[in-house]
């Protein structure tokens, strides 16, 4: 396997303008002749499937929700970065870009981050040009915000809801085209597999949720916006349905799987209360502007946190990061949470939590100002946790969050395999070793508004296709891998629940590969996932059959795969040498603690391709020169 | 705490459908009410039985997956809080609860708790958009917008699509839902060109899938979980009229084409 990342040449700055130019172009009547796959319908894929539809492709656009509008981006809180420098605070898009670059810690490709940072601004005032309601100030402009790895005001926001209002904005552009019939919406189908036909990706397998059907959709391209992989570890900020299972079929059939072991942590959400917990709810990360995160300085003070003077109070942030403070990136403001906790300074119940107070916001705001800001966030905090934040400090502790590993593409988000693109939080793109606040709705609209509809036509100009029969033997091949497992599952009938089965890896996951790894924690992990999974196949209950609604079955399909992905996460950790964003190796950090990069060996992309069902996969790398940015040790003292 | 479930069991669309009883022996004040009901149905698949199927996703009440009646209240008990943030703390040892999905004939069931909520979508792609077109568009700051207005647009666009006002209405009007949308646009600049014509196309959509009208019972205001006024409801009532007395215009009757 060979990985051509496509860069353009040229200065950094024009090599996207001078892409532009380059890329063919398909004539505007031939375009309706071309039919385009989009999988998932969140920003990148609501976003991408619309755009395309708008430039005159037929688009079949598919989602596992019962409508577009569900998609997980929806439940994005803070914002969504652009470099419009409307506050006259010294951004650009080259500070965007290098912020970008610098938070994850020297590990994305520049040409894709500058571009991303030049289209933040097209996609501000497209969202806007289709109605999406961003926050105002009284003379009518946009309001902003600042977010965490950054010093300017960039973030445009709606209330404690940007993902819901840029999602919707999405999704009425999407249903615009369902309306006039350029976009075939496919609720309620999920995707099982890729038909790939002569080395190309020409389609995909689904099952219809409702009735059980296995059906063959077949195209000239394949798009995937499926989303990121942290349900991994059970316990996450993801939907309940979030899954894997669209990037794995991908993977086995020849995608090439990059940086799995990036997965982000967020420092801000509601800490764990017991075994039956299904799920974690995210506290916006804009909170960390007005709220103060603390621990008691002395081990084991189990005071309320109100009688707990200030002078015993360890604000350990702006202790540790003064320039930054609270507003320290997302790896090192959770690594720092976990720090004070296994030092026995955590509070609330289980000890894994930390305060999150607004106390002097209140004082020196009022408390209606910081209703106006953060009212939504309280109120949810409140219904979660039954404690006013407005009188007791929130508690707070991380959470699996985003992933920022996925399919490998190259400048163009083409996969290893052509014809098969891969969009928003589903390709590993952009974000390094550490996304920053703001970014993956940016990157998500990024992607489906501004990219795929380019580098698409590019694609379909150059190739061409001949009509795939339905009876194809990649396609009966496709269709039999997808009834087979289907049955296979169904046909287990053992003892133990499935949701026992993720529980289970979601622990191995988050003790070994999770916040902090090391050699011992992952081989330890190695060796057990392969056990895990054998049990799996012979001792999952999956109630029901597959010629109905099953959600059992859905699960249990989601989890066999996390199961498998588990243990490719934790080979790349080990394999990864080094300590860099959010992929923290204990064996290499600074004195003071700090992630400790090995530049000579590491500043790369590792690219993982399938070898077979129990060989180990192949280590491939893509070496990422810095051209315009110089490789520093990320300070946010 | 012991909590009985009578829940609506349907195996699709076509079957009919019966209340079966459940009990859920352990539960926690702190479980939200999803995941007491994971816990019912993990006990049940073990068994090798059918777990109740129910719609859910985000689990923090901004998808608009999940929604089902509990003893006769959409999403529950507790204000403005869908059933995946209701918390098992707002009900009582030895409560009788009983689970039933969104009635409405609009809404067909799809299996148990589930229903199909598709006409929702119908009603946005009838006009519930803007139409620019991807790329190109001017700065957005090039279009101010008065704060009240951008708030009062905020307010309506808050809307999750979870079809609870649907379910609370006795006459099944989803004219909260739709009176949210053509508000939001109606509401911002970038929205008028299209105002008349969204009014009349949504409106006829909406009637056209078989929603009912509405008779002021206020019962969607009181189910909705984020709040969505029924001012909305009188402002599309305007919208609609307007559009309708304003250059004999109806849904439809848009030229296409033109000269040359």
């Amino acid at each position: 396997m060979k990985l051509e990342p496509n860069v353009p040449s040229g200065p950094l700055e024009k090599k996207w303008d001078k892409h532009r130019f380059d890329m063919k172009l398909v004539n505007p009547a031939n375009k309706r002749k071309y039919t385009v796959i989009m999988v998932g319908s969140g920003l990148a894929g609501a976003g991408g499937a619309a755009a395309m539809a708008e430039l005159g492709y037929h688009v079949k656009c598919f989602c596992y929700q019962d409508s577009p509008r569900r998609a997980h981006s929806i439940a994005a809180q803070g914002g969504i970065n652009a470099a419009k420098n409307y506050r006259n605070d010294g951004d650009s898009i080259r500070r965007l870009f290098y912020d970008t670059v610098k938070g994850g810690d020297f590990r994305a490709r520049e040409a894709n981050v500058y571009r991303l940072a030049q289209v933040s601004v097209n996609i501000i005032d497209q969202c806007v040009a289709i109605g999406v309601p961003f926050a105002r100030e009284y003379g009518g402009l946009l309001d902003n915000r600042s977010f965490g790895g950054a010093q300017v005001s960039r973030t445009f926001y709606a209330r404690g809801q940007t993902g819901q209002q840029l999602l919707l904005g999405a999704y009425q552009a999407l249903e615009r085209q369902i309306g006039q019939g350029q976009v075939d919406m496919y609720s309620r189908h999920e995707m099982l597999e890729v038909v790939v036909v002569d080395g190309r990706a020409r389609g995909v397998v689904v099952r219809d949720m409702v009735t059980g059907e296995i059906q063959t959709h077949l195209g000239d391209a394949v798009c995937l916006a499926t989303g990121g992989y942290g349900n991994v570890f059970y316990l996450a900020t993801y939907a309940k349905g979030c899954n894997a299972t669209a990037i794995w079929r991908a993977y086995k059939k020849g995608a090439a799987f990059a940086n799995p072991c990036f997965t982000q942590i967020h420092p801000t959400c509601i800490p764990v209360t017991g075994e039956y917990q299904s799920k974690l709810t995210l506290m916006s990360e804009s909170l960390r502007n007005d709220g103060r995160i603390w621990v008691p300085k002395a081990k084991g003070d189990k005071r309320p946190p109100n009688q707990i003077p200030d002078a015993e109070r360890d604000y350990y942030l702006e202790r540790m990061y003064p320039s930054f403070g609270n507003l320290a990136p997302r790896d090192i403001a959770s690594r720092a949470a976990k720090k004070v906790c296994d030092e026995g300074r955590g509070v609330g119940p289980t000890g894994f939590g930390v305060y999150l107070d607004f106390k002097d916001a209140i004082a020196r705001l009022g408390k209606k100002k910081v209703e106006e800001k953060y009212g939504n966030l309280f109120e949810m905090y409140e219904r979660i946790t039954d404690e006013n934040p407005y009188e007791i400090p929130m508690r707070i502790y991380p959470a699996s969050h985003y992933t920022m590993g996925g399919l490998w593409v190259d400048y163009n988000l083409m996969s290893t395999i052509p014809g098969l693109f891969v969009l928003g939080e589903a390709n590993f793109s952009d974000h390094g070793a550490n996304r920053l606040g703001a970014s993956a709705l940016m990157q998500g609209l990024a992607d489906g508004y501004f990219i795929i509809p380019y580098t698409i036509g590019n694609y379909l100009a150059r190739e061409k296709f001949e009509k795939v029969a339905d009876d194809h033997r990649e396609v009966v091949a496709a269709e039999e891998a997808v009834v087979a497992r289907t049955k296979r599952l169904l046909g287990v009938k053992g003892k133990r629940s499935i949701s026992s089965f993720h529980r289970e890896l979601g622990k191995i996951m988050w003790d070994h590969c999770g916040m902090a790894r090391d050699k011992k924690g992952l081989e330890h992990a190695l060796g057990k996932l392969p056990g895990l999974r054998e049990e799996f196949w012979k001792n999952v209950s999956v109630p029901g059959s597959g010629q109905e609604l099953n959600q059992s079955l859905e699960v249990a399909g989601r989890v066999a795969d996390f199961l498998e992905l588990g243990e490719l996460m934790c080979l790349d950790a080990l394999e990864r040498d080094e300590s860099c964003g959010c992929h923290f190796r204990l064996e290499h950090q600074m004195a003071d603690g700090e992630a400790r990069r090995n530049d000579e060996k590491f500043c790369n992309v590792a690219a993982w391709e399938y070898a077979g069902e129990e060989t180990k996969p192949n280590r491939h790398v893509e070496p990422l020169t810095y051209e315009n940015v110089e490789l520093a040790v990320r300070s946010y003292k | 705490m012991k909590i009985t479930l009578k829940v609506w069991r349907q195996k699709d669309a076509k079957s009919e459908g019966r209340f079966v009883t459940y009990e859920a022996p352990n539960v926690s004040p702190e479980m939200s009410f999803l995941e007491m009901l994971d816990v019912v149905n993990e006990d049940l698949a073990v068994k090798g039985q059918d777990p109740i199927a129910f719609d859910h996703d985000c689990r923090e009440g901004i998808c608009g997956t999940c929604g089902f009646v509990i003893n006769g209240r959409a999403h529950g008990p507790k204000e403005r809080t869908t059933v995946c943030q209701l918390h098992m703390r707002s009900f009582s040892d030895g409560d009788v609860l009983t689970l039933e999905p969104w009635r409405a004939a609009s809404f067909p069931v799809v299996r148990d708790l589930i229903v199909d909520r598709g006409a929702f979508d119908r009603i946005i792609a009838s006009g519930g958009f803007i139409s620019a077109a991807i790329g190109g568009a001017q700065d957005g700051n090039t279009l101010p917008i008065r704060k009240e207005n951008a708030d009062l647009a905020m307010d309506a666009a808050a809307c999750i699509g979870c079809g609870a006002c649907v379910a609370a209405c006795p006459n099944a009007s989803a004219m909260l839902f739709t009176s949210a949308k053509i508000s939001q646009l109606a509401l911002l600049p970038q929205g008028q060109p299209e105002r008349p014509d969204r009014a009349l196309r949504m409106v006829a959509k909406m009637d056209a899938e078989g929603f009912g009208t509405c008779t002021n019972h206020g019962e969607c205001e009181a189910a909705c979980p984020k709040g969505i006024r029924m001012q909305f409801i009188g402002m599309m009532n305007a919208e609609f009229t307007k559009a309708s007395a304003s250059e004999g215009r109806r849904p439809g009757g848009l030229s296409e084409g033109g000269a040359g």
